[in-house]
Formats: structure tokens, C-alpha cells, sequence
């Protein structure tokens, strides 16, 4: 048995109350345990979170970066999504 | 989905290069530039782990406890940037288990500043004032670099390593104020450290065949030749100012370029160094060598625990 049976993690902190949990890298543990503890201590040694997930890489599935055109490009036309596809005229505030 | 020819996946490729958009594991690559920046990356993985093992010699020997936790701190950091490291790899498909073998078979290089042996407390002084100081030269500009795992590990290594410099040059000034025979040690280190530092950015332009392609890619931003000028530069002055001197008799100020000119390298030693023949290739590499077989048990034991309280879990 070597190394390779480690699986791999990736690893999410939350770098204060009130923020998302990011991704911050990965690494490799024998389990969930092993994982969150050497989290912390590679990608927390400066204050830098206060809450770790972490996910095994198997576990997550991507889009495909050859699909990137056919699933984001449609709303690149959608302009009237925001809001400054409208006009407000001068003298209406809080709108 | 259109099938694009290798010839318009190329052109696309590069042109996202040419327009700074990163390119991301997942995405179209030329095989050359995924093998390039592997090589280049565990390269850099494994000059972080081998850097360790001068430094750690000193652990133990720090002259006080607070020299002794910010020397423990560094090296620490230097073994989170390894993984940072290999982790880049293996999201380009590479081996993590090879990549590390490679280290050991010979196969792969690393940093031949490493090969060097730390004589005296003064050197822990040396190698970060100097060695993190060409380092973190080289390594500034690879947070641009064109591939978005290695650029984002960069950055964060940038981020931890700036004490580093900063806790070796300190270590530097404390003994060239100290007592004679401190001054002279840290005068030592210098001179032991300061060529084999200025080799830390590589072959000259002229005999380095594969920068102009990796400049292309955006992997390297800045020639050999042109960081070795701007740690000298840098460097100088700072030796100046705690009073050593740079051990280069042809060091001089040049006013019309507002750069100094240094002395010739030597370009025989560096390759003698690289082709593993300097003085502690051999004992670094049976070190890294003795620690993976030294840990076979341990990270069997840690499978076995987990698979042991997965079963209790699930009981």
C-alpha cells in the first residue's frame, strides 16, 4: 500500500462569520478526520479561517469546459436581466 | 459540439495566452506546454521539500527559543508550499507517487542551492535573507503565471514566504553588530551563500533553450539574466547597510545603466551541482529517500485506522 490509496481532498474555509466557505486547495488524508486536521494545519497557520469543509475530489462533479459556450453564452444576449438595461428618469430615486 | 483540428485548438490556446486568461486543468493544452509545466512544477515541489532539510539541521541548535519558533514556522511553511506544489501537478494528470519517485530515482532536479551544506547558525541567516530573497524573485512573477493552479499556489506561497526574507536578513544584522567572531560568521555565510545564490535563477539567456518558449506561454515572465540583475541590485545594498561585504572583487556600479555588473559565474560548478555532484546531493536525496520508506507504516496504519472507524460508523 502506498500514498496513492490517500484519497484526495478538497478543501473549503470560511475565512470569517458571515462569509462563504472558499476553496482554498487539497490535499491528501486517509479519511474526512485526518482531512479537516491537516486542513488546519496547512491552510489555516495565519488566522486565515474559523470553519474547514472538506470533499473528496471523487465527489465532485464539474461542467465540461468544452460545454463553457453552449451553457453560459445564451446569457450573455440577456442584457434586460440587469438592471441597468432600463431607463429611470431623472427625479425617481430608490427604484 | 464543432471538433476543432489541433492546429485551431492551438491557435485558440494561444490566443487566450496572448489575451491573459488562465488556463484552467480542465481546458485544451498542448501536451508540450502540460509537460513543461510539470517538469517545472514538481521541479519547484521538490526544492521546497529538499529546502527543508538544510534548515531543519538547525532546529534543534537555534541559539534561542524565539529564533527557534520562527525557524520552526518557516520550514513548516516550506513543506505546505511542497503540497501546494504538488497538488498543482496532479491537477495536470501527473502522479503524485511518481513525481516524488522521480525526486529520488535521479530523475527530477531540484534547486541545487539545497546541495550546499549549513556550516554555522549564520547560514540559517544566509539562506533566508539570500536563498528566499532569489526565491521569492522568481517566484513573484509566476502569480501571473498563465497556469491558474500554479498562479494561485504562488500567490499564497508569496504570501507566507515574506517573513522569511525578512527573518534571515534580522538574523544577519543581529551577528554583523555582534562580536567579531559573530561578524565573521555571518561574513562567512555570505561568502559561501552569495554565488551559489545568484545560480538560483539559472543558465545564462544564451545557454537557456527552453525560456523563450516558456515566455511565450507565460509560464516565465522575466528572463534568467534579468531577475539575477534585479536580485543583485536589490541585494547589495542591503549587505551594505549591515556592513559585510559582497564576496565579488569585480562588483561595481555601473551609472550609465543604474544597474552593478558582476563577476562571472561559475557555470562549471553549477552543472557539476546540478548533475549531482555537490556536496550533500547525495546525503539530501537519502534523506527524502529514508523518509518515504520510514513512513511506508505509518500511512498503512492511518488507512487501516480510518477503514477500522468507518466500520464502527457504520455499526
Amino acid at each position: 500500500m502506498t500514498n496513492k490509496d490517500w484519497p484526495l481532498w478538497e478543501i473549503f474555509i470560511r475565512s470569517k462569520q458571515g462569509l462563504n466557505h472558499k476553496h482554498v486547495g487539497s490535499l491528501r488524508a486517509a479519511d474526512a478526520e485526518m482531512a479537516v486536521e491537516n486542513a488546519r494545519d496547512v491552510y489555516t497557520r495565519r488566522s486565515e479561517g474559523i470553519s474547514i469543509w472538506v470533499i473528496e475530489s471523487n465527489n465532485i462533479h464539474a461542467s465540461d469546459s468544452s460545454d463553457a459556450d453552449m451553457l453560459f453564452e445564451p446569457s450573455n444576449t440577456k442584457v434586460y436581466r440587469h438592471p441597468t438595461f432600463y431607463d429611470v428618469p431623472d427625479g425617481i430615486s430608490h427604484m | 459540439m464543432k471538433v476543432l483540428n489541433s492546429e485551431e485548438l492551438n491557435r485558440k490556446f494561444q490566443e487566450k495566452i496572448d489575451n491573459d486568461i488562465k488556463i484552467e486543468p480542465n481546458d485544451w493544452m498542448p501536451d508540450a506546454y502540460r509537460q513543461t509545466l510539470i517538469r517545472q512544477i514538481s521541479q519547484h515541489a521538490h526544492s521546497e521539500v529538499v529546502g527543508m532539510l538544510p534548515e531543519g539541521n538547525w532546529i534543534t541548535r537555534a541559539p534561542n527559543l524565539r529564533r527557534k519558533a520562527v525557524l520552526l514556522a518557516k520550514v513548516q511553511d516550506e513543506a505546505g508550499h511542497g503540497l501546494y506544489l504538488y497538488s498543482a501537478t496532479e491537477t495536470l494528470g501527473a502522479d503524485r507517487e511518481d513525481t516524488i519517485d522521480d525526486l529520488h530515482s535521479g530523475k527530477a532536479k531540484y534547486s541545487s542551492i539545497f546541495n550546499y551544506p549549513t556550516l554555522s547558525w549564520a547560514d540559517m541567516g544566509a539562506i533566508g535573507w539570500l536563498v528566499d530573497g532569489a526565491a521569492i524573485m522568481n517566484q513573484v512573477p509566476l502569480c501571473r503565471c498563465s497556469y491558474g493552479p500554479y498562479a494561485r499556489a504562488m500567490v499564497r506561497v508569496c504570501k507566507e514566504e515574506s517573513f522569511h526574507q525578512r527573518q534571515g536578513f534580522e538574523i544577519m544584522m543581529k551577528l554583523a553588530n555582534g562580536s567579531p567572531e559573530q561578524k565573521d560568521m555571518a561574513q562567512d555565510a555570505l561568502n559561501r551563500f552569495w554565488w551559489p545564490a545568484l545560480m538560483m535563477f539559472g543558465p545564462s539567456d544564451d545557454d537557456s533553450p527552453n525560456s523563450q518558449q516558456s515566455m511565450k506561454w507565460k509560464i516565465k515572465r522575466f528572463s534568467n539574466d534579468d531577475l539575477r540583475q534585479q536580485f543583485v541590485d536589490a541585494t547589495v545594498a542591503q549587505a551594505a547597510l549591515i556592513g559585510l561585504t559582497i564576496p565579488d572583487p569585480d562588483l561595481k556600479f555601473d551609472k550609465k545603466s543604474g544597474h552593478y555588473i558582476f563577476g562571472e559565474i561559475n557555470w562549471n560548478e553549477f552543472y557539476e551541482v546540478v548533475k549531482g555532484n555537490g556536496p550533500c546531493n547525495k546525503e539530501r536525496i537519502d534523506a527524502r529517500r529514508k523518509a518515504k520508506e520510514n513512513g511506508l507504516w505509518v500511512r498503512e496504519a492511518a488507512m487501516a485506522f480510518s477503514a477500522k472507524r468507518a466500520i464502527k460508523k457504520s455499526a
